[in-house]
């Protein structure tokens, strides 16, 4: 007897979540409106370009880039609505890159004084070096 | 508490799980964890493109001329929209509105093949004309300037082989001959062995005719071929990705023809959804940085 209502309750429970369902639907409109923030965007990156502020025009791209980047991962990815766990694995991820490439441009820079420009020594045969 | 009859657990509901939730959750986690190894992956070549550009910026400044802006920004909106169809599908399939989602993710790989036909002309454009990585970088227009070419203006002790073989066969920095100049440079009473030249030259811009000796032309800086190492590494390790999630997308359509997803179990094409967004946030960042230079 007692099996046959626990039996009963479990399927019950699991019913339940099969009904819930596991994740937050996001609503159309946020998505369409997303979209349309994405097209202007990128229409103004392309915009962008036409107008000269010098060394700026890298960082702007890279700017609207990043905002655009960041649209899609909050919506589109839907991180703004899961778990913080998600958004910070993210957050670490472009971390991790910007101090990859953080580095690497502090580090090529750090030997400059030493460097020749443009002088890369031809290998002589009598080194034996295959050309 | 493990259940002991698997005829209660839904049919997708693995044994190692006790509730759809706590699975759902670990899918999601898993393919976080994943996308980071892409966000890597790529994030290598952005840095290879940081470094150069950061030290010839006259490099990308010349070479990205030979890239389509407009053909570029197509391509953006296409993967854009493709996001928005993604996205749009992965909601269809939780709400179970199974033929939205079909119609939907078939939309998404119409965008892929759209994204991807764009490329193929860009790039057969590219092999039409020379402009290939490396070594195979061999412009058309150098074809016609003849083997006396004056000298390149701004290059400290670089010199250029004189010589341009008419079949274009080996040109290559080691295979010309060793600089006519004097035998290096005199740094002090230290002497250097002579620069391996480079296998630039004085080309002209796309779309101009040879110039005589003296016409005022833009020189091509040394080394262009590294951009074009660059566009094709970073732009066809996307391609290779766009292709895979292509193919992941597919093979949604046949399962939700099958009507396996619901609002209890969409995990499949919400990871194929998370997958095609990264996809779209890389070339997002690879169109300005390839295609908007100033």
């Amino acid at each position: 007897m007692l099996e046959q209502v626990k039996k009963i309750v479990t399927t019950f429970r699991q019913g339940e979540q099969v009904r819930r369902g596991v994740g937050h639907v996001i609503p159309l409109w946020v998505l369409l409106g997303v979209f349309i923030a994405l097209l202007a965007l990128t229409w103004l990156t392309v915009a962008a370009t036409y107008v000269d502020l010098g060394r700026w025009n890298l960082w702007i791209a890279l700017g609207i880039a990043t905002v655009k980047a960041f649209l899609v991962a909050l919506y589109f990815m839907h991180l703004r609505y899961d778990k913080l766990l998600h958004g910070t694995i993210f957050l670490f991820a472009i971390f991790f890159v910007m101090l990859f490439v953080g580095l690497v441009l502090m580090d090529s820079t750090a030997y400059r004084s030493e460097l020749i420009e443009d002088y890369a020594p031809a290998i002589s045969e009598e080194q034996g070096a295959q050309p | 508490m493990t259940n002991q009859h698997h005829d209660d657990r839904p049919q997708h509901l693995h044994h190692h799980f006790d509730t759809e939730q706590q699975q759902f959750d670990s899918d999601k986690l898993g393919m976080w964890l994943f996308l980071v190894t892409e966000i890597l992956l790529f994030g290598g070549l952005f840095v290879a493109y940081a470094y150069y550009r950061a030290h010839h910026p006259e490099v990308f400044l010349y070479a990205h001329k030979y890239l389509d802006k407009t053909l570029g920004g197509i391509n953006t909106v296409v993967l854009i929209a493709s996001s928005l169809t993604m996205a749009w599908a992965v909601r269809a399939a939780q709400l179970g509105q199974r033929r939205l989602l079909i119609i939907l993710l078939s939309l998404t790989l119409l965008a892929g093949f759209a994204f991807l036909g764009i490329k193929a002309v860009e790039y057969e454009h590219k092999w039409k004309h020379g402009l290939l990585w490396g070594q195979r970088f061999q412009p058309e227009h150098h074809e016609v300037t003849d083997a006396h070419q004056p000298e390149p203006a701004a290059e400290d002790g670089a010199h250029h082989a004189g010589d341009r073989p008419a079949d274009q066969a080996e040109v290559g920095p080691v295979d010309a001959e060793p600089c006519s100049t004097a035998g290096g440079h005199d740094l002090g009473g230290t002497q250097l062995p002579p620069t391996a030249p480079g296998p630039g030259g004085l080309a002209r811009l796309p779309g101009e005719t040879p110039a005589v000796a003296g016409e005022h032309v833009v020189p091509q800086p040394e080394n262009v071929h590294l951009f074009f190492g660059v566009y094709f590494a970073m732009t066809g390790l996307h391609a290779l990705h766009v292709i895979a999630g292509m193919i992941a997308i597919f093979v949604m359509v046949l399962l939700a023809a099958k009507g396996r997803f619901g609002g209890g179990y969409f995990t499949p094409v919400d990871l194929t959804g998370l997958y095609w967004h990264v996809v779209d946030l890389i070339w997002i960042f690879l169109f300005p940085l390839l295609y908007l230079i100033h």
